[in-house]
This record gives C-alpha cells, sequence and structure tokens, in this order.
C-alpha cells in the first residue's frame, strides 16, 4: 500500500477511474502537460492520453458547458477549475443545466459529471485564490457538494463522485493537499456520499465541520481531552444533500453543538445545519449552537488570511463556551 | 506592411423572394418529393405556430415564442440533419425539433408547463430547448466531442440567435469547437432581433458569420428564408463535420415577423412598415411560388396538405388539454437518479399538500 497525500489519493482515483471505466475523461487548464497546477493529474497525460486527459483553452464556462455536453452523452467527464476563485463563470452552466438536465427531461438525459476544484486558504495565494463559496453550490438542487479531508476520504469520495450518475461538485482543501500522508490501497473502493464521518467519539460536545478545517478541529479536540472535554468530531464531507441523522443523533448524545467552517457565516452551510439541528434537535439541546466561521468580510490577502481563519483557539473557545452555557 | 490574413464568407440564396431561381440548384431540389417535404415541413410549423399562439391567447398556454417568417432556417435545419445527428436548439425552433420527429403534444406539453414535454420520444438524444440565451452552444461542442471520442460519423447541431452571438459562451463553445476539431455545427438564426434590441445594438461587426474568424472555424451566411439555400448549407457543414473536417458556423439571415413571445408587444420598437416590407420575403410563398411555377403544386395539392395538417393538430390540441398535470412529487422524482434520504420527508410533504389548506393548489 502506497502512503499518499491528499492531492495525491486525487490522483490515485483519477488514474483508478479512467483505467477502470472507459467513459471517463479529465478536461481542464493545464491539467495534461504541465499535471495540473497542484499537479493532481501527473502523469495521466502520459497514460491515459490527450483525448482523455484534455488541456483546454482558458475557458471556465466551456469547460462546464462542454462537460455538460460529454455527460448528457453519457460520458463522464470529471472538470477541474484551477482554482475556485474561477469558478463563478460556471455557476450559469452548473445551476441552469447540470443540476437539472435528469429533471427536465424526466430522467431522459442526465448528467454525470464531476467539477473539481481546489479551494479553501492557508497558502498564501494570491488574490481570489483562497475562497470557500460551497454554500452556492449548496444551495441547488439536483448537485451534491462533497468535500474531502483526508488521503482515504479524497480516494474513496472522488471515485464514488465519479461513478454518481448526478453532478458532483468535488471542493478540495488545497491548505491540506500536502498535510497528511496515509495509506490508501488502491482498491477501488468508493466511499459513501451523502453521509457524514465520525472521526473522533465523545460525549461532551459534538464538533461538526469539514474540509481543511477538519485537521484544525481534530487538533482542537485533542488539546480539549488535555482540559478533560470530550469531543466528538463529525466530518460532513458531503454538505448537499446533508446527513443530518448523523449530527442529530450526535447532538442527542452530547447536548452541544460547534460548526465549524471557513467560508463567511451568513448564509453558510453551517447555517442549515444549525436551522436544522433547531428543528429537529431542539430538544436534546443544552446549548445554543455555536459557529466558528470565516467573517462576514472579503477574504483577506495573506497577511491577514491566518486572522480570517477559524483557529483552534477559537474552536477551543466555543466548545468550552458551549459547555459552559446553563 | 503586409497582410496577415484575409477572410472571406460565402452568401448562399438559391430562390429569390419571388421563387425565382437565382442561384444553383442543389441537387436535392431535383426531387418534388424533397421539396413538397420541406413545404409540408414549413407550413406545418406556421400552423402549429399559430395553434401554439392561440392557446397562449385562450389562457390555455404559457409563454409561447412563436417562429412566425422563420421557417425556412427552422426546417432547413431540420432537414439538412440525419437522424443520428443532435439538435441542441434555442427556443425558437419548434420547426427544426418537428421534423426531427418531436411532436406536436410535447410542445405543447413544454409552453404549457409541463417537463414531461421534454422526454422526447423520438429523437432520445437531442437536448431539451434552452432558455438562457447562447448557453446551449457549449453542450453541442461537448457532445461533438463525444462523437469525435467514439469514433461516431454524427453531427451536432445548434442554433441560436443573433442575441446569443454576444454571449461569451457561445465564443467559447465556437473556439473550443475549433481547437478540438469537433463534429459541431452552429446556426445563427439572424432574425435582427434580441426582444426589442436590434442587430445594430447588439454588435458593431458587419455580420455574424465573421465570428468564426476569431475561433479559425469557416462561417457563411445564407438567405435564411430560402429553405432550400438554408438545407443546402447547412447539409454541406454537417456533411464536412461528419467527415472529420470539424466545426463551422452559418449565420442564416431572417427576420421575426411575431412578437418576440406571446408576452412581449413588437410595436413598441418597430415601424409596422419594417414589418410589412419583410412579410414580402416570406419564406413559405416563395417556395410554394417556385413550386406553382414549375408545375408541382396545385390548389388541390395545397387543399390536401391543409387538412392534413389541420387533422393532425388538432388532435394534438386535444390530447394535450386532455393531459392532466404530474403530481406534485414528480417534483422530486427526476432530481437524482436515486431520491437523496435528505428529501424523503419534503417529497411527502410535497404528495399530501398536508399544511396547504385547500389541499396545495392555492
Ligand atoms: C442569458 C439570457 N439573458 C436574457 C434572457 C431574456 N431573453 C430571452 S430571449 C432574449 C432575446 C434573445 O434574442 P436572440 O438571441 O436574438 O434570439 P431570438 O429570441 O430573437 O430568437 C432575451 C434577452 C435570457 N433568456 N437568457
Amino acid at each position: 500500500m502506497a502512503e499518499v497525500t491528499l492531492v495525491g489519493a486525487v490522483n490515485m482515483a483519477l488514474a483508478r477511474a479512467l483505467s477502470d471505466d472507459e467513459n471517463v475523461l479529465l478536461l481542464g487548464e493545464d491539467i495534461g502537460v504541465d499535471g495540473g497546477v497542484f499537479r493532481a493529474t501527473e502523469g495521466l497525460l502520459d497514460r491515459f492520453g490527450p483525448e482523455r486527459v484534455i488541456d483546454t483553452p482558458l475557458s471556465e464556462c466551456g469547460i462546464a458547458g462542454s462537460a455538460i455536453g460529454m455527460a448528457a452523452q453519457g460520458l463522464k467527464p470529471v472538470a477541474e477549475i484551477q482554482f475556485m476563485g474561477f469558478i463563478y463563470p460556471t455557476l450559469d452552466q452548473i445551476i441552469s443545466h447540470a443540476s437539472r438536465m435528469r429533471n427536465r427531461t424526466r430522467g431522459r438525459l442526465s448528467c454525470p459529471m464531476v467539477l473539481r476544484a481546489p479551494f479553501g486558504g492557508g497558502i498564501r495565494a494570491p488574490e481570489h485564490h483562497s475562497e470557500s463559496t460551497e454554500a452556492i453550490f449548496a444551495h441547488i438542487p439536483g448537485l451534491r457538494v462533497v468535500i474531502p479531508s483526508s488521503p482515504t476520504r479524497a480516494y474513496g469520495l472522488l471515485l464514488a463522485a465519479i461513478r454518481d450518475p448526478d453532478p458532483v461538485v468535488f471542493l478540495e482543501p488545497k491548505r491540506i493537499y500536502r498535510v497528511v500522508k496515509e495509506e490508501v490501497a488502491d482498491d477501488g473502493e468508493a466511499a459513501p456520499l451523502d453521509f457524514c464521518f465520525t472521526l473522533r467519539e465523545g460525549i461532551d460536545v459534538t464538533l461538526v465541520t469539514w474540509g481543511a478545517c477538519v485537521e484544525d478541529t481534530l487538533a482542537a479536540a485533542r488539546e480539549l481531552a488535555e482540559e478533560g472535554v470530550d469531543a466528538e468530531v463529525i466530518d460532513v464531507a458531503t454538505v448537499k444533500p446533508l446527513d443530518m441523522d448523523t449530527i442529530v443523533a450526535s447532538v442527542a448524545r452530547t447536548g452541544r453543538c460547534v460548526i465549524v467552517h471557513e467560508a463567511a457565516l451568513t448564509g453558510g452551510v453551517g447555517a442549515e445545519i444549525a436551522a436544522q439541528l433547531a428543528s429537529e434537535g431542539l430538544l436534546s439541546l443544552l446549548a445554543p449552537v455555536e459557529r466558528v466561521t470565516g467573517y462576514d468580510t472579503i477574504m483577506p490577502l495573506l497577511r491577514l488570511e491566518d486572522r480570517y481563519m477559524p483557529s483552534r483557539a477559537r474552536i477551543k473557545a466555543a466548545a468550552r463556551r458551549a459547555l459552559a452555557y446553563g | 506592411m503586409s497582410t496577415v490574413a484575409r477572410f472571406e464568407f460565402r452568401y448562399t440564396r438559391v430562390l429569390d423572394p419571388s421563387g425565382a431561381l437565382v442561384g444553383e440548384l442543389p441537387d436535392f431540389a431535383g426531387d418534388r418529393e424533397a421539396l413538397v417535404d420541406l413545404y409540408r415541413g414549413m407550413v406545418r410549423t406556421r400552423r402549429f405556430d399559430a395553434k401554439a399562439v392561440s392557446l397562449q391567447r385562450t389562457g390555455r398556454l404559457g409563454t409561447y415564442a412563436s417562429s412566425l417568417g422563420q421557417e425556412a432556417t427552422s426546417v432547413g435545419i431540420g432537414a439538412a440533419m440525419a437522424a443520428d445527428d443532435v439538435l441542441v436548439p434555442s427556443y425558437r425552433e419548434a420547426g427544426t425539433q418537428l421534423w426531427r420527429g418531436v411532436t406536436p403534444l410535447e410542445i405543447l406539453l413544454y409552453w404549457g408547463g409541463d417537463e414531461r414535454g421534454m422526454d422526447y420520444q423520438v429523437p432520445r438524444e437531442d437536448f431539451p430547448i434552452s432558455v438562457p440565451v447562447g448557453s446551449q452552444a457549449l453542450h453541442a461542442t461537448g457532445c461533438a466531442y463525444a462523437f469525435k471520442l467514439r469514433r461516431q460519423k454524427r453531427a451536432t447541431v445548434a442554433v441560436l440567435g443573433d442575441g446569443g452571438t454576444s454571449r461569451g459562451d457561445f465564443y467559447e463553445a465556437i473556439n473550443m469547437a475549433g481547437v478540438w476539431h469537433v463534429p459541431a455545427v452552429f446556426v445563427v438564426s439572424n432574425n435582427r432581433y434580441a426582444i426589442s434590441v436590434p442587430l445594430r445594438r447588439q454588435t458593431a461587426a458587419q455580420s455574424l458569420a465573421q465570428k468564426a474568424v476569431a475561433a479559425g472555424i469557416p462561417g457563411e451566411q445564407v438567405d435564411g428564408n430560402d429553405v432550400l439555400a438554408v438545407r443546402h448549407a447547412v447539409a454541406r457543414a454537417v456533411a464536412r463535420a461528419r467527415a472529420g473536417e470539424g466545426p463551422s458556423l452559418i449565420e442564416a439571415l431572417t427576420y421575426r415577423l411575431g412578437d418576440h413571445t406571446t408576452a412581449d408587444d413588437a410595436s413598441r420598437y418597430r415601424e409596422e412598415a419594417e414589418v410589412s416590407a419583410k412579410w414580402k420575403e416570406d419564406p413559405i410563398v416563395r417556395l410554394r411560388s417556385y413550386l406553382a411555377n414549375a408545375g408541382l403544386w396545385t390548389k388541390a395539392d395545397e387543399e390536401k396538405l391543409l387538412e392534413e395538417v389541420e387533422a393532425e393538430l388538432t388532435e394534438a390540441v386535444d390530447a394535450y388539454l386532455a393531459t392532466p398535470p404530474q403530481p406534485p412529487e414528480a417534483m422530486f422524482d427526476y432530481l437524482y437518479a436515486e431520491l437523496p434520504t435528505a428529501l424523503v420527508e419534503q417529497r411527502r410533504l410535497a404528495a399530501g399538500g398536508e399544511d396547504d389548506e385547500d389541499g396545495g393548489d392555492g
């Protein structure tokens, strides 16, 4: 078994999907000869050729729109947008076409495509390169929005996304692309979509998070343990549709919940989770739901980005507040 | 100073507005049946449009976009395509769709507000019409890529309006199609208006055909009210595409004789005199004159055709009016291949309408 990073696992899953299914193809800017700016597609052009690993023009709307045309023909395009900050030209195609092709045609045509993009801050990247706007996509009926947070889950979830018969927006937390290495078996096993992963069990407070914040949240949980606080950590993984059953069941045990995400507070996916907890888990809540998130500001340039991101300290403070309540 | 490149654009016209032969007669036009089929296609489209508009006016159909005056472009495109080609239409191509086997009932269901009208039973792989103007052009590029990848000798034909050519995704579509050298044909049905905006406010370019230059693909113009010319030019481009010779762009010069849609009043932005002058270029009269002058069409033929079309369309309208709406849970049933657990409760609520005091219709 190979020890791989998260981005290495993405590469492994792409290679596996390309070799298992001739309908799978990749398209995006600089993904071929260059292997992708993060090297997620390194070596794939050589292995699978330029017809299936396509270096496209600089044309985000074109990448998404042509992928829809391919997908309606039964191909399984995996389109890469180089950074999430450049994904917005695809919104018309994704919202007006990809997400509703099946619905509009009563199942006659469908759109089994994946739109991959690295997202989030923390790598001291230039302006527009650090955004977390998953909530925009999570708002759209007909889409799935999937966010891995470890090499193992990146491999399994990406395979699942590619095999899924409907469009999936697959957001890769680039801050942890190379932070953790894990042994990942290239066994072609997909991980379940629409399903939360409980990464740490605990009885005092439920910490709910996804993406790069999973690492920080796990670290915060370890530090809280030293204070005698036993935190449960849930990686939401699929932020659309949400697996509320797992979250509600956890909060039923702990009575307290802290939601952690890098995206801005207002209208974030955390707001939806909090709202659903309020309607489905109200009686088990012993404290108000806390949210530790990016601020409702423009993602700052790199000098201030650390002050924007939810820090371990902020996560711990919120957990302590929840525990102290009432 | 030296010249980097020069460009020329072909303009094709076979019949002039009076129906006189002014260009080279394409091979297919030597066959009476082929000509009569084109004529029938246009008449059927016009009658269909008229029925749809009157259904809307009497409150029995939603907003409808008629193709009045543009039948030659619409039908010519349909006739140029093979059954296994794929159409990627705008919302004004009932003529092309009807030709390809989409039924009048399906089109009425769509504009009547029923998604089942996009579940075409015959051209199974054709795209549903696209309302976001121009966005569909990219689907043609991707679909054509699939044909090329699979070594299939098929072509994709996208249709969009003149307004659509101002959108970035139109340019992205022709540019990518050019780079990938895929079997796609882009037809711009230039009816001179995008709702109220005339072509001169849409672009400073002398033609829309020349937009092909920027994408490095062939572009040409055709008289879009001359069904023989449209069929001929589109068939040529489709044949090139199928032969692996890449994409092309065709600008069909036509004119929208009616309102933009039933929700529009064109008298707010154009003179009646302009419109009545354009009626002299009616594509249906043009072909009928040619057929009649050639002794290929009689009054009796005309009457019989009108009767047949009327019977077919009356039956379709009756079937449309008799089709009950889908149950409310149909909103959920085609959203994903399988209903996610998170939506089960919402579907149950929609189906039951429990909180809707009046059963969900108020
Ligand atoms: C992207 C987009 N913008 C605006 C509209 C509203 N709208 C509908 S049709 C239309 C004009 C389109 O003109 P054109 O492309 O020339 O096609 P035509 O309707 O004349 O066939 C507009 C502005 C729309 N449907 N899509």
